[in-house]
């Protein structure tokens, strides 16, 4: 008896460890709880919503005019905008919502889950209960987004503002416009930084001092994804620009790549965040590493780090909103009609005033003025001015979506191995 | 006698014939008025603890449910391509350049054309490139091409699905959807072992490409060494904390309890701030001179298992505290007193009594270092991750929730096989808690 009970009690401890591990495991297990508790909770909301159009369409038949008039009726909306928490998304409240705000009275709450987006959006949707308004994500995950149809698709003739110079949004996004649910902000790029006082008399100038560990010994930090680093691999490994992508396409040149960056693996740091670099940078943990513009920005410009920047072989990539599929009517509505405003010409111009992003429209570029706080001309920091873009890579959206998984293997293999 | 035994009208209340039933006060039979109030109160005891088991099916059964079914299901393949799925029954490709009958064209456009209207195409194509790296690109092209082929006859299909792209023309796309065409599929438990499920079966990757079966071992070698060493480390403690005088023991307790109430989070970055290469350690020791350059702490196996030891010791600890607590000390005296030596009192006569308390604080350890999640991310850099950040990473990054559940499901596996294993070595009535 005493045997049977204590067997049962062991597999109960066994099934909450169990539990604890699905939760850990961070989606299926918790997810599926969600389903449970959300779908509920859509109900209710559902519920309420009835008797909230009920009582609304009696009072309407009482005083329709007071109800249309009052500005205050706007007020009440509140919308949900995930992005990327730090400078990035203080530079959004700054150029669009504060504004926004002020002139219509929409109120916003921020979700600082841009990085786990794709996944949230799914499991949103397949609960059923989409809390999100506006999310926003980098190009590749749009499309991921937009392949599964998550996201609704855009109709940049009529949702979005054409440019204020009178060319027709199409064409003032023009190239930026990878995806047809996704409303490209910022064209940021992923480049290289090194400590100024660590490379001697001679400062790297081109990509290939990542590689070149005799001229600059030391750590270096690379991204721990495969994108990016693959690329540069090659180029440095002799493989023309133009024919990465399709040497990358064959396992040969997947092979290449990963034994050019095995030369260096030993000194390799691998970050997550795009925080890391700068700050290993600042410890002196490292002498040179990957990180996106805007964070090499901040720490040389803004904290004054002894810390310089190559804009060689920059790898360009969007950021921009991505609208859930399925919102109800009155939410779609309000966030149609923000996303018109905050992704105009001048709104995206203003951005910049916070953030060394360039402007994903064209019609922004020549209104792109100072830094709000350090009052220093901002466009030389953009990585779409003509002197940064000398030497550039686009990263291609439809080459990774396809191999990804496949890559993305070999070189966790590689990593691990 | 005995066939009168349950007869109803027995006998009355208060004057029962000698062999009949023996009836409760109010004329009930006693065995069913007995019967009764024990149903009462086990109806009762189980709305007592029906609380827990609806939260137990809510939140472990329903989803370990959901996470086996996501790990075999693959219908959405046969629910987009339907036609498709029949057309191509019973072709078989003679060669890479083979393609199926028109038809399997036809049916395909056709169902092409209805999955492009519901955005459902790059769906489908996602989920093949899974398997076949390319396809989903194909797949998204036919979104905007499908609308203009031709479907007035099949070979026109055929002709026009070609022209948009070589691929179509090739035996290798046509075999992916052939072997994923089911409503449930084994492939990602394939991939899960670092196999592939195609046409001609399961195919065990190239070396370079295989990852998960090592991860595993990884895994579970690592949470045999952290609980080894969580053992060897918390058992002299956990007699510590049981021989000390209670003041002593008091504060011995605190120091142990005091880490295990702190956030894992604050724990694991204090790790890293002591481990670093520019850390407290490594500056300490090149500062003295002991070392030259920095030693790599951190972002390796080393990292993961200093760190994932001291998070877990306190599991190890009071378990074995707790079993120790009961042992009497007058054993280990009365075997002195018969001439035993400490060691050999120790050997033979408390440790044996204690091993409840490892075996308790074993299991404990070891089940919730398999699963560990954040310690492995933040400090084991590429050489020192387990299974279970594999697993995020496909939840998070890539969306292939299917290949994430089938990880799942075998790590779940694992762990009820070690669990059964050590039953039968150890035995589980060998475990105690206190």
């Amino acid at each position: 008896m005493t045997t049977k009970l204590k067997r049962l009690l062991g597999l109960m401890a066994l099934l909450f460890a169990l539990g604890a591990t699905a939760a850990a495991c961070g989606g299926s297990g918790d997810t599926e709880t969600d389903d449970a508790g959300a779908e509920e909770t859509s109900d209710d909301a559902a519920a309420e919503e009835e008797a909230a159009e009920e009582d609304g369409a009696m009072e309407e038949e009482d005083g329709d005019d007071e109800a249309m008039e009052d500005e205050g009726g706007d007020s009440d909306i509140e919308l949900t905008l995930v992005s990327w928490g730090g400078a990035y998304q203080t530079s959004q409240q700054k150029a669009y919502t504060e504004p926004y705000t002020a002139d219509t009275g929409v109120s916003f709450i921020w979700d600082e889950s841009s990085a786990d987006a794709v996944a949230k959006i799914r499991a949103q949707s397949e609960a059923g209960n989409i809390t999100w308004d506006l999310v926003d994500v980098v190009g590749a995950d749009a499309i991921r987004l937009c392949d599964e149809g998550l996201v609704m698709e855009i109709d940049f003739d009529t949702m979005v503002a054409p440019g204020d110079d009178g060319s027709s949004a199409v064409e003032d996004f023009g190239e930026n416009l990878v995806s047809d649910c996704f409303i490209p902000q910022i064209v940021y790029s992923t480049t290289v930084g090194y400590r100024t006082d660590l490379v001697g008399d001679t400062p790297p100038t081109d990509i290939c001092a990542l590689f070149d560990t005799e001229t600059y010994p030391g750590k270096r930090a690379l991204e721990s994804r495969p994108l990016n680093n693959m690329e540069w691999a090659l180029l440095c490994d002799g493989v023309a620009k133009d024919d990465i992508y399709d040497v990358l396409a064959t396992p040969e040149g997947q092979d290449q790549a990963l034994a050019k960056l095995d030369t260096i693996k030993d000194d390799l740091i691998f970050w997550d965040a795009g925080a890391d670099t700068p700050q290993l940078l600042a410890d002196g943990e490292i002498v040179i590493g990957s990180t996106y513009n805007g964070r090499l920005f901040s720490a040389i410009e803004e904290q004054g780090q002894p810390i310089g920047m190559l804009w060689d072989a920059q790898m360009y990539d969007y950021d921009g909103w991505v609208i859930p599929a399925g919102l109800p009517e009155d939410r779609l509505q309000a966030v149609l009609d923000f996303v018109y405003y905050a992704t105009d010409t001048q709104r995206l111009a203003d951005q910049a005033a916070y953030i060394s992003y360039g402007p994903a429209r064209a019609s922004s570029a020549p209104l792109v003025g100072q830094h709000a706080e350090l009052g220093i001309d901002m466009a030389q920091h953009m990585p779409t001015d003509p002197a940064n873009a000398e030497n550039i890579f686009v990263t291609q959206y439809d080459f990774w979506a396809d191999y990804r998984d496949d890559i993305d293997t070999k070189y966790q293999a590689w990593l691990a191995g | 006698m005995t066939d009168t035994v349950t007869s109803p009208d027995a006998g009355n209340a208060g004057a029962p014939p000698e062999d009949g039933p023996i009836l409760a006060a109010d004329g009930t039979p006693l065995a069913r008025s007995l019967n009764r109030s024990v149903r009462r109160q086990k109806i009762r005891a189980l709305a007592l603890i029906a609380p827990l088991l609806v939260f137990v099916l809510i939140s472990f059964i329903v989803p370990i449910v959901g996470m086996l079914l996501r790990s075999v299901d693959n219908s959405v393949v046969p629910e987009t391509l339907p036609r498709t799925v029949v057309a191509l029954e019973g072709w078989t490709a003679s060669g890479p350049d083979d393609t199926p009958p028109p038809e399997v064209y036809e049916a395909f456009v056709l169902d092409i054309q209805k999955a492009a209207d519901e955005r459902r195409h790059t769906v489908v194509g996602g989920r093949l490139n899974y398997q076949t790296a390319g396809v989903a690109s194909k797949f998204r092209q036919l979104g905007r091409a499908a609308e203009d082929i031709d479907t007035s006859s099949p070979e026109a299909a055929k002709a026009g699905l070609i022209d948009v792209d070589a691929t179509w023309g090739q035996a290798s796309i046509w075999q992916t959807i052939q072997t994923y065409d089911g409503e449930y599929t084994t492939g990602y438990y394939a991939n899960a072992v670092d196999r592939n499920l195609d046409v001609d079966g399961v195919q065990a990757r190239p070396d370079d490409e295989a990852i998960y079966l090592m991860l595993f071992w990884r895994t579970i070698r690592l949470s045999l060494i952290i609980t080894v060493i969580c053992a060897l480390l918390g058992y002299p403690i956990a007699w510590l904390l049981s021989n000390s005088r209670e003041r002593n023991a008091n504060l011995l307790l605190i120091l142990v309890l005091l880490p295990f109430w702190t956030s894992l989070l604050v724990r694991t970055s204090a790790w890293k701030v002591l481990l670093q290469e520019q850390g407290v350690i490594n500056e300490s020791l090149t500062s003295m001179g002991l070392i030259g350059s920095p030693l790599p702490l951190m972002y390796n196996q080393f990292g993961t298992i200093v760190a994932m030891t001291h998070i877990l010791l306190p599991f190890m600890i009071l378990p074995m505290y707790s079993v120790m607590k009961t042992i009497p000390p007058s054993y280990v005296r009365a075997a002195k007193s018969l001439g035993a030596t400490d060691f050999t009192a120790f050997r033979r006569v408390y440790f044996p009594q204690s091993v409840p308390g490892i075996g308790a604080g074993g299991v404990l350890v070891f089940i919730l270092a398999i699963g560990y999640y954040i310690t492995p991310e933040i400090v084991g850099g590429t050489t020192g991750i387990f299974i279970s950040n594999r697993i995020a990473y496909n939840i998070q990054s890539t969306l292939n929730w299917g290949l994430a559940a089938a990880l799942g499901a075998m790590l779940l596996v694992a762990v009820l096989v070690l669990y059964w294993v050590y039953d039968r070595v150890v035995g589980i009535d060998n475990v105690k808690l206190g």
